[in-house]
């Protein structure tokens, strides 16, 4: 398997240089996804995102790992952001690259799919009103990640 | 000694991030550990109140009730994840 790059921290990262840095020998395609802060209308001042060191690391090396043996990956890379992030930043990077657009397309979605469910990040956030709340877990992205399980 | 870590909501309900804790060697499953520091007092109390609502690693794997925890080194407790 190639080495991927797993990138947790609080510094913001350059989309443009990791997409020139996936861009490895034999490359005939490379797919990405970047998630932002949303502002929900103007209800979000900011996200405060936490994770549990060294489990965040290897569950992430883990996705990683499976993604590789569903496609033939020739680079990958995740990058998830953790501290107090306000709307418009960006959270995560998550690329692919593969000799055919179909392997790094599906890879980069499952990566995500699988990013959102399988590692572990918490958010909170603080509100226009004061307040502050603890995302909940949607079904819908447990559901996104499931799929794949019988698409292998 | 084992360290018990605490993340997001938990960490709030219980007032701190870790406990060190004796674990008697009757208590062999992440459930039976629950049921265990239930019994610590009210904050964890509170944080254990909706079990469906907490996951749990065991040495920093995904670990269900049923998981065993004997011999562990770590074992964290924390909500359903948000990252992505």
């Amino acid at each position: 398997m190639m080495t991927p790059r797993i990138l947790v921290g609080a510094a913001e990262f350059d989309a443009g240089a990791e997409l020139a840095r996936l861009n490895v020998a034999g490359t005939g395609g490379i797919g990405s996804f970047i998630g932002t802060v949303r502002d929900d209308g103007g209800k979000i001042l900011a996200l405060n995102l936490e994770h549990y060191p060294g489990m965040t690391e290897r569950a992430m090396g883990k996705i990683v790992a499976e993604a590789a043996s569903r496609w033939p990956l020739l680079a990958c890379t995740l990058i998830h952001r953790v501290g107090r992030l306000r709307p418009g930043d960006n959270i995560v990077f998550v690329g692919a690259a593969s000799a055919h657009r179909e392997a790094a397309l599906q890879a980069t979605g499952f990566l995500i799919d699988w990013l959102k469910t399988a590692a572990p990040f918490w958010k909170r956030e603080e509100l226009a009103d004061g307040g502050a709340a603890w995302v909940e877990a949607r079904a819908a992205d447990e559901a996104a990640a499931g799929a794949w399980k019988g698409s292998k | 000694m084992t360290k018990i870590l605490y993340f997001a909501w938990l960490r709030e309900k219980i007032g701190r991030a870790e406990d060190d804790v004796a674990i008697p060697p009757a208590v062999t499953t992440v459930a039976g550990l629950v049921d265990f520091l239930v019994a610590r007092g009210p904050g964890h109390a509170a944080a254990f109140a909706s079990r469906n609502s907490v996951r749990c690693a065991v040495d920093q794997e995904f670990a269900g009730p049923d998981v065993s925890i004997v011999g562990a080194r770590e074992i964290a407790f924390f909500p359903p994840v948000t990252g992505g």
